[in-house]
C-alpha cells in the first residue's frame, strides 16, 4: 500500500474517491429487480438490515462502542414512522424524516450517559437502556398496541406513484434508494477530518482530547447521528410492510445486528451491508431447508468466518488480498 | 401506470416462477410458524398436528395433491411474517396461508391475505380481533375472551366465589384474559378485590403470589403464557402457602398444561381451569387421537396440536365442498357454518365472524392412579366469542 | 410471626443464588482473560440437559446428577477450550463475540435436535418439596437448598482463591497477567483450569435452574442477558462481587415486584443502569 500523502487534505480526498468496485456494487444492488423478482420481500429486508447495521457501523466500527441496545433506535424510529401515518398522514418521506428526528432525540438524550462509559459497562448500559425501552414500549400498550403490534398504518404511494405492492417491487426499490443516499452521507462523514476523530478515539480514547478532539463531545455527535440512521432503518421497515411489532425494539434485534455487522466486517463502510445480506440469505436458506434448526448453519457459519476470516468477512478477505500482494 | 407495473411484475414472476405448470393438480400451503426461538415448541406441537392430519387422511383431497411449505418467524414477528407470506404467495404460489404461533404474525400475514385474496387459517394466535383483520381468514384455535369469560361467569356462579384476585402477564393476552375474566366475574355479581400484572419474562412469581394473598381472596385467576412459567407460577403458590385445595386457583388452560402439572407434581392437586381441550378428555375420538399422535411423536397432543390438527380438517373439507377449487373467495364461503367433530368435542366455524365456536371445559387437576392430569367436571356448551361486535 | 415481605426477600436471595451459580464462573474468565464467552449459558443448559436425562432415563437421584453435570460440563468446555477458544485468545472482542454466539446457537439447535423444543420437567426428591414453617413464614424447601449451595459454593471458591496456590496464581494472572508469566506462572494452564471450573459451575446451575426457570434449548440464550448483568454489575473477575450483585439483583427484583408490580419488568434493568452509573466498574471491580 502506498504511503498516506503528506498533505491532510490530499489523504482525505484519496479516501473518497469512487473504486470502481463500489460502483461495480452499487450497481449490482439493482440486479434483484431482474435476476430474482420474486425475493424482493427478502431483497428489501436486507437494504434495511443492511441500513440498520451501517448506522451500527458509525458507532461501533469508527467511534468503538458497543452497543448491545441499538434496536432502541430502530424501534422508535419504527413507532414513530406508524404513528405519524395513522394521525398525521401517509407519506412516507415526511414520514421518514419524522422517524429520523425522533430517533435522533432519544439518541442525544441517551448520548450523555453513553459518552461516560467503556468497555463492558458501556455494553451494559446500552443493553439495559434498550431493554427499558422494550418494557416501556409493552406497558405503554394504548400507544404502541404492546406485544400484539401496532395497527392501522396505512401509507401512500411512493412519490404519488407506486404502491407499495405484493412482490415488494416499491418496497426494495425505496429501501435501496434511502440505503444508497444515507450510505453516502455516512461515506462523506467517514472520510471527513471528524471520521479520522472518531477513529482516533477508537484507538486511545484518552490521549484524543489532547491533540483537541473532545472525545466526549464527539461520540455524543456520532451517536446521535447513528440513532437518526437506525431510525430510519426502523421508518423503513414499518412503511414498506406497515406493521410494527413490540421485536423491533428488542434484545434479539440488537445482538443480531451486531452479528451482522461483525459477520460482515466492522470499520469498513459495507462491513454492515455485506454482513446483513450474508446473515439474512443464509438464514432464509437454511430456514427454507429446516425451520427448525436453521440456528445449527448459522452457527457453523459464524464460527468458519472467525476462524477463517479474523475480523469479518471483509476484514478477512482485505488481509488474504493484502498477503497476496505482498507475495 | 401503475397498473403496468404491477401487471409487468406478475408477468416477470410468472415468467421465471419455476413449477407454476404444475399448479393445476396440487394446493399449497403455506404454514407460518415461529419454528425456532422462544415459541418453537408451539410451533412444533401445531406442526404435528398437521403432519398427524395429513398422515391419517393422504395428501391427496379433491384430487389435488397436498403440498406444505413451512416458513419460520422465528418469534413474534410481524414484518417477517408479513415478508414470508408475500414470498409465499408470489415466489412459492401458495393457495392457503395457515400455521401463526403467535397475534403478531397473523396479523402482518393478514394483509397479504386480504390483498391476495388468499384463505387463511389461523391455528393458534388467540386475539380475539386478529380475525376480522381478513375477510379470507377462519380460526381454529381458541379466542382468549372465549375462555376467560367462560371462567369469570362460571366462578361467580357454579364457583360460588365473589371475591377474586387476578394475576396476568402483560402484554396483550394477558390484558385480554384480565379485561373478559373481570368483566364477565362482575357482571355475574362478583368482586375483584385486587389484580396485578407481571412481566411477560419473569422467572419468580413470589413477590406476586404474596401480594394476592395479602389480600385474601377466595380465588385467584391466572394469565400467563406456556412455557417455563406455569410451573413456576405453580410452585410460587405452594411456596407460599396458598393451597389449591383450600383457596381457588383458576386459569386457562396454559398455567396448569401437561408439562407444568408434571413440574408440578402434588402441589398442583385442586387447581381449576376453563380450557377447550385436554389429552385426558374422554371422548372415543380423542383417544384414537392420543394414542395416533403418541405413536408419532411420542408425546401427548396439546391444544397447539389439535388447533393444527382442526386446522388442516377445515382445509381438507372445504376443498372437498369446492371441489379442489383454491381460490379465498370459495374457501372461505365453503368454511363458514362448517361443523365438524374434533378431539375436543363438537366445534364450528360461525358463519358470520368465521370465528371458532366451540365448548368450553371447566377442570380440576386430580390424581388418576400415579398421574396427575386435569379432569374436566363441567362444561359451557357451543361458547362464541363474546367480543365480536362489541364497541 | 415475621411480616410475609421476609418470605418474599428470602425467596429473592434464593433467585439470586441461582444466578450466582450460573455466572461466576464467567465473571472469573471474563477477568482472568478478557476473554467474552457468550456460549457460558450453553454450558450451564448442557449440565441442565445430564440432569434430565440422568434422572428420567437412568433413574439416578437427583443429587448424584449434580456432580455429573458439574463434570460433564467442565469437560465438555475442556475440548471446546482446546479446540476453538485457545487460538482467540489474542484476536478481538468482536471476533471471540462471533464465535461464542456461533457456539451458543448451535448449542441451541443441538439440543432441540436431541431432546426436542419441549419443556423437560423433573420431579424433585419429596424432602426438597414443600415448605417449612418458619415464624409464620413459608420457606419453600428447595429454595432453602438453593441458598446453602449458594453459600457453600461461594465459600469454598473464595477460600480455593484466597488460601490455595492455584488460587494465588489467578489471582497474580487476574491482576496482572504479563507480570504472571514473568514469574514462570503456567497463565495458559491456570485460564484452562479456571475456565473449565466456571463452566462446570454454569452446568451445576443450569440443573438446579430447572425447578426454577424450566429448560428448553432457548435456555442458552435467554438467561445469557441476566447472567452478563450479574457479571457487570458485581465486577470483572470477582467472587464476591458476583455475591453481591447476585444478592443484589435478586432482593430488589422480588422487593420491588412486591411493593411497586407496575415497574416489575422494568426493576433489574434501572438497577442495573444504577449501579454502573454510580460504580461504572461494578460493585467489586478493580478496572
Amino acid at each position: 500500500m502506498a504511503p498516506p500523502p503528506a498533505n491532510p487534505q490530499a489523504y482525505l480526498q484519496s479516501l473518497s474517491r469512487w473504486r470502481p468496485l463500489e460502483i461495480a456494487f452499487w450497481l449490482a444492488t439493482l440486479l434483484p429487480f431482474w435476476l430474482f423478482p420474486n425475493y424482493l420481500g427478502l431483497a428489501n429486508q436486507i437494504a434495511v438490515a443492511a441500513l440498520f447495521a451501517l448506522s451500527l457501523d458509525l458507532i461501533l466500527g469508527y467511534a468503538g462502542i458497543v452497543s448491545l441496545g441499538h434496536a432502541a433506535f430502530f424501534g422508535v424510529g419504527a413507532y414513530t414512522a406508524g404513528l405519524f401515518s395513522k394521525f398525521v398522514w401517509g407519506e412516507v418521506f415526511t414520514g421518514l424524516i419524522a422517524a429520523a428526528l425522533m430517533a435522533a432525540l432519544f439518541g442525544y438524550v441517551s448520548s450523555f450517559i453513553v459518552a461516560r462509559f467503556r468497555h463492558l459497562t458501556l455494553i451494559m448500559i446500552t443493553l439495559g437502556l434498550g431493554l427499558l425501552l422494550h418494557s416501556a414500549a409493552n406497558s405503554a400498550h394504548f400507544i404502541t398496541g404492546g406485544s400484539d403490534g401496532f395497527q392501522g398504518i396505512s401509507m401512500w404511494k411512493v412519490a404519488g406513484l407506486f404502491r407499495f405492492d405484493l412482490y415488494g417491487q416499491t418496497a426494495y426499490a425505496y429501501s435501496l434508494g434511502v440505503l444508497f443516499i444515507v450510505f453516502l452521507c455516512a461515506r462523506r462523514l467517514i472520510n471527513s477530518p471528524f471520521g479520522l476523530s472518531l477513529r482516533g478515539i477508537r484507538e486511545n480514547w484518552v490521549r484524543m482530547p489532547a491533540i483537541g478532539a473532545d472525545s466526549r463531545a464527539h461520540i455524543r455527535k456520532v451517536y446521535t447521528i447513528s440513532a437518526a440512521m437506525a431510525g430510519i432503518a426502523g421508518a423503513l421497515i414499518a412503511q414498506t410492510t406497515q406493521t410494527v411489532s413490540l421485536d423491533a425494539l428488542s434484545f434479539e434485534r440488537s445482538a443480531d445486528v451486531v452479528v451482522m455487522l461483525v459477520l460482515g466486517g466492522a470499520g469498513r463502510l459495507y462491513g454492515g451491508i455485506v454482513g446483513a445480506s450474508i446473515f439474512l440469505i443464509a438464514r432464509d436458506q437454511f430456514s427454507g431447508i429446516a425451520p427448525q434448526y436453521w440456528y445449527f448453519w448459522i452457527g457453523v457459519l459464524l464460527v468458519m468466518v472467525v476462524m477463517l476470516l479474523p475480523n469479518g468477512i471483509l476484514g478477512g478477505l482485505s488481509a488474504l488480498l493484502a498477503k497476496w500482494r505482498r507475495k | 401506470m401503475n397498473r403496468h407495473f404491477i401487471a409487468g411484475a406478475a408477468l416477470l414472476a410468472a415468467a421465471t416462477l419455476p413449477g407454476t405448470a404444475s399448479a393445476q393438480n396440487t394446493v399449497k400451503i403455506g404454514v407460518i410458524s415461529a419454528y425456532s426461538g422462544q415459541f418453537a415448541d408451539t410451533a412444533a406441537q401445531i406442526d404435528n398436528g398437521i403432519k398427524l392430519y395429513m398422515k391419517q387422511h393422504g395428501d391427496t383431497v379433491a384430487g389435488k395433491k397436498i403440498e406444505i411449505i413451512r416458513k419460520d418467524t422465528g418469534g413474534p414477528n410481524s414484518d417477517v411474517a408479513k415478508r414470508l407470506a408475500q414470498e409465499l404467495v408470489v415466489r412459492d404460489g401458495v393457495d392457503i396461508l395457515a400455521g401463526f404461533t403467535l397475534t403478531p404474525e397473523a396479523l402482518g400475514a393478514a394483509q397479504v391475505s386480504e390483498e391476495a385474496k388468499k384463505f387463511m387459517v389461523n391455528m393458534n394466535a388467540a386475539t380475539a380481533i386478529v380475525v376480522t383483520k381478513s375477510p379470507y381468514m377462519v380460526r381454529t384455535s381458541v379466542t382468549l375472551p372465549q375462555i376467560s369469560e367462560t371462567a369469570g361467569t362460571w366462578l361467580a356462579t357454579k364457583g360460588g366465589a365473589k371475591k377474586v384476585y387476578t394475576m396476568v402477564s402483560d402484554f396483550g393476552p394477558g390484558i385480554d384474559a384480565e379485561t373478559g375474566f373481570q368483566r364477565a366475574f362482575k357482571a355475574a355479581g362478583g368482586e375483584v378485590v385486587g389484580s396485578v400484572r407481571m412481566p411477560v419474562a419473569n422467572p419468580d412469581f413470589s413477590a406476586f403470589v404474596q401480594r394476592a394473598k395479602d389480600q385474601n381472596p377466595e380465588a385467584v385467576f391466572v394469565f400467563v403464557p406456556g412455557g417455563a412459567q406455569p410451573a413456576a407460577i405453580g410452585k410460587a403458590f405452594a411456596d407460599r402457602g396458598m393451597d389449591p385445595t383450600k383457596i381457588k386457583i383458576i386459569s386457562t388452560g396454559e398455567a396448569v398444561d401437561e408439562t407444568a402439572v408434571k413440574a408440578m407434581g402434588d402441589v398442583a392437586l385442586g387447581r381449576l381451569s376453563a380450557w377447550h381441550y385436554d389429552y385426558n378428555q374422554k371422548s372415543k375420538m380423542n383417544d384414537e387421537f392420543v394414542k395416533a399422535f403418541n405413536a408419532e411423536f411420542k408425546r401427548n397432543p396439546d391444544f397447539f396440536a389439535v388447533g393444527g390438527y382442526d386446522g388442516m380438517h377445515v382445509i381438507y373439507e372445504s376443498l372437498k365442498k369446492t371441489s379442489g377449487k383454491a381460490d379465498g373467495e370459495s374457501l372461505v364461503a365453503a368454511a363458514k357454518a362448517m361443523k365438524w367433530e374434533s378431539p375436543r368435542g363438537p366445534v364450528s366455524i360461525d358463519a358470520e365472524t368465521r370465528d371458532i365456536v366451540q365448548n368450553v371445559y371447566i377442570r380440576k387437576v386430580e390424581k388418576a392412579g400415579s398421574a396427575i392430569v386435569n379432569v374436566e367436571f363441567d362444561k359451557v356448551e357451543n361458547v362464541k366469542d363474546p367480543t365480536h361486535g362489541r364497541k | 410471626m415475621l411480616p410475609p415481605i421476609f418470605g418474599v426477600l428470602f425467596d429473592g436471595v434464593a433467585y439470586g443464588m441461582l444466578l450466582f451459580v450460573l455466572s461466576v464462573g464467567l465473571s472469573v474468565t471474563l477477568g482472568l482473560m478478557n476473554f467474552v464467552n457468550l456460549a457460558h449459558c450453553a454450558f450451564a443448559m448442557l449440565g441442565g440437559y445430564v440432569t434430565v436425562v440422568l434422572m428420567r432415563d437412568f433413574n439416578w437421584p437427583f443429587f448424584a446428577t449434580l456432580p455429573a453435570a458439574f463434570f460433564a460440563s467442565a469437560v465438555v468446555s475442556i475440548i471446546v477450550e482446546r479446540t476453538l477458544y485457545r487460538r482467540l485468545y489474542r484476536a478481538t472482542d468482536l471476533d471471540q463475540v462471533l464465535l461464542t454466539i456461533g457456539l451458543a446457537f448451535i448449542s441451541v439447535a443441538v439440543a432441540a435436535w436431541f431432546f426436542t423444543t419441549q419443556q423437560q420437567p423433573i420431579t424433585m426428591p419429596g424432602y426438597l418439596r414443600g415448605s417449612i414453617d418458619f415464624f409464620g413464614l413459608n420457606i419453600g424447601l428447595y429454595r432453602l437448598f438453593l441458598v446453602v449451595v449458594g453459600i457453600a459454593v461461594t465459600i469454598l471458591l473464595i477460600v480455593t482463591v484466597e488460601h490455595t496456590r492455584f488460587g494465588a496464581q489467578v489471582r497474580a494472572a487476574v491482576d496482572n497477567q504479563r507480570m504472571a508469566r514473568g514469574l514462570g506462572i503456567n497463565v495458559d494452564r491456570t485460564f484452562a483450569i479456571t475456565f473449565a471450573l466456571g463452566s462446570g459451575l454454569a452446568g451445576l446451575g443450569g440443573a438446579l435452574a430447572i425447578e426454577i426457570v424450566g429448560l428448553d434449548p432457548q435456555f442458552a440464550l435467554h438467561y445469557l442477558v441476566y447472567v452478563l448483568i450479574i457479571v457487570s454489575v458485581g465486577g470483572l473477575g470477582s467472587i464476591l462481587g458476583s455475591f453481591a450483585a447476585a444478592c443484589l439483583i435478586g432482593i430488589s427484583d422480588i422487593a420491588g415486584k412486591y411493593y411497586v408490580p407496575e415497574l416489575g419488568a422494568f426493576l433489574i434493568y434501572l438497577v442495573m443502569v444504577a449501579v454502573l452509573m454510580w460504580r461504572p466498574a461494578g460493585l467489586f471491580g478493580k478496572r
